[in-house]
């Protein structure tokens, strides 16, 4: 089930990143890609609980609308919820027979083709902060090996979200979780001033966005300020 | 959201509610007034000296305009005297700045603003920024007379102080048309992405501040009593507002 070509890039890359200064939003998007590769599932995501704990999306393989639907409808129910609630993992490789356990989430996960769903909490000693979510268009049995791997990716998540800063400064989680939230924020509104400037879908926005950063060795979050304000034009990012 | 007892988000929407109308002292309340009536609230249920709200541009402060009493006023404006402060480094960071003992020795960040708060009385101070994503409206500065970190559920309630007065801000108000306050059309910050997106694309179109364009849009859907992300996505699907439609 798990491929360890693609597991040894991810772990390598990811080391690499987080030694130096990095962007958190950034690294999630990597983090998400990397699970989906390593665990064959066709769409990945990650979640965080604000200081509510209402579950809020953070990045993802897909960012359609399609998709952002599937984990909107997570604060209501469904395996992120659960797997929140219960700080354990949620395996779930029949989707068409969850539909007792949730009405909407299953059916709409279904409809979009999914067969297969898991969650892996973001855990910090006895909280739980998010949830990595794995969906599958086959089903996706997952034995005890692969859930320990992918269970460590979602570790990772949680390293890297009290990584961001530390070094700069003693944050208090509260602050480092806020700070992060607000980053994502950032990054939609700058996806939309893409998107209207250049004319494109906002998919395709974030990835001209991502592909400068990488280019110009520029954090996301503060490219994502330089469109907003105009510091940078937004043309400069068509290659 | 259901609006179970269970909900911590509706819980403490609740509790700052009835918190600012508790302190009001005007009928027909405006804008200062409202935030007034929020620093007076969250100064009185996290047991604190007092709180003021500062609006801040990319040009640095454009002052304070409400607070809880005039000692906290001054407890603002000496930051930007002092040119260092709590406050400062949340609208530069984004993110809450919490510093709970200002006389203690790790206590290094701001040592000439510190200094002149311990000598005005104060021993804390938690600066929120009012913030959503890019578009930075100002902060909410707490400040408390004796040393003392907040716990994480007086956090989570400051911080809900934060959302409901970056929404004041936003909107110009807490009530709806008529005058009542309506919990059924009050809408917290929702985290949608769509929204987000839509707010930068309408910024665009419209050639505006950002701030304004979620002030915009959050106008037309309470106008039409529709939910904001349905408006995100008509903006996002391509329907054009000219100037003056929104």
């Amino acid at each position: 089930m798990i491929a360890s070509g693609p597991l040894m890039d991810a772990f390598v890359e990811m080391a690499d990143t987080l030694v130096d200064e990095f962007d958190l939003i950034d690294f999630l998007h990597h983090l998400a890609e990397h699970t989906a590769a390593i665990s064959e599932a066709s769409s990945v995501g990650l979640l965080l609980g604000d200081h509510d704990d209402r579950l809020t999306f953070m990045a993802a393989t897909s960012s359609s609308a399609e998709h952002l639907e599937l984990y909107q409808i997570q604060n209501l129910e469904g395996p992120c919820l659960d797997c929140f609630r219960i700080h354990q993992p949620v395996i779930v490789t029949d989707l068409s027979k969850a539909g007792g356990r949730w009405p909407a989430f299953a059916p709409l996960a279904v409809s979009k083709g999914f067969h297969s769903v898991h969650a892996f909490p973001l855990r910090l000693r006895d909280q739980v902060l998010g949830a990595l979510n794995v969906f599958g268009v086959e089903q996706l049995p997952l034995d005890d090996a692969d859930v320990r791997v992918i269970q460590a990716l979602a570790d990772v998540a949680t390293i890297a979200l009290l990584q961001e800063r530390a070094l700069a400064a003693a944050e208090t989680l509260t602050q480092q979780l806020q700070g992060a939230l607000n980053s994502r924020i950032m990054i939609e509104q700058a996806k939309g001033v893409v998107a209207q400037s250049n004319g494109v879908p906002v998919t395709e926005a974030f990835e001209q966005m991502r592909r400068y950063a990488r280019q110009h060795h520029a954090l996301l979050s503060e490219l994502a300020v330089a469109m907003v304000t105009g510091e940078l034009d937004p043309k400069d990012l068509r290659t | 959201m259901s609006g179970a007892d269970g909900d911590p988000w509706r819980r403490r929407r609740d509790l700052v509610r009835s918190s600012i109308l508790a302190h009001l002292d005007n009928d027909e309340p405006g804008l200062v007034d409202l935030l007034a009536a929020l620093c007076r609230g969250a100064a009185a249920h996290l047991e604190l000296r007092g709180a003021a709200v500062n609006l801040m541009s990319s040009k640095g402060s454009e002052g304070v305009v409400a607070a809880s009493d005039a000692a906290c006023k001054d407890l603002v404006e000496m930051q930007f005297t002092s040119g260092e402060g709590p406050c400062h480094d949340a609208f530069a960071l984004r993110r809450p700045v919490l510093a709970p003992d200002l006389a203690s020795a790790r206590e290094q960040r701001w040592r000439g603003y510190a200094s002149l708060a311990v000598e005005a009385g104060v021993r804390s101070v938690f600066a929120l920024p009012l913030h959503v994503g890019a578009a930075g409206l100002g902060v909410l500065d707490l400040y408390g007379e004796h040393p003392g970190a907040l716990d994480d559920e007086q956090v989570a309630i400051a911080l809900t102080f934060a959302q409901v007065a970056t929404e004041i801000l936003l909107d110009g108000r807490l009530t709806t048309a008529d005058g009542n306050l309506d919990p059924d059309l009050e809408s917290a910050l929702d985290y949608r992405s769509e929204i987000f997106q839509a707010q930068g694309m309408l910024m665009i179109v419209l050639g505006i501040g950002l701030a304004e364009s979620l002030s915009r849009m959050r106008a037309h859907a309470f106008g039409h009593g529709s939910p904001l992300v349905d408006l995100a996505h008509e903006i996002i699907s391509g329907r054009v507002f000219e100037e003056g439609e929104i």
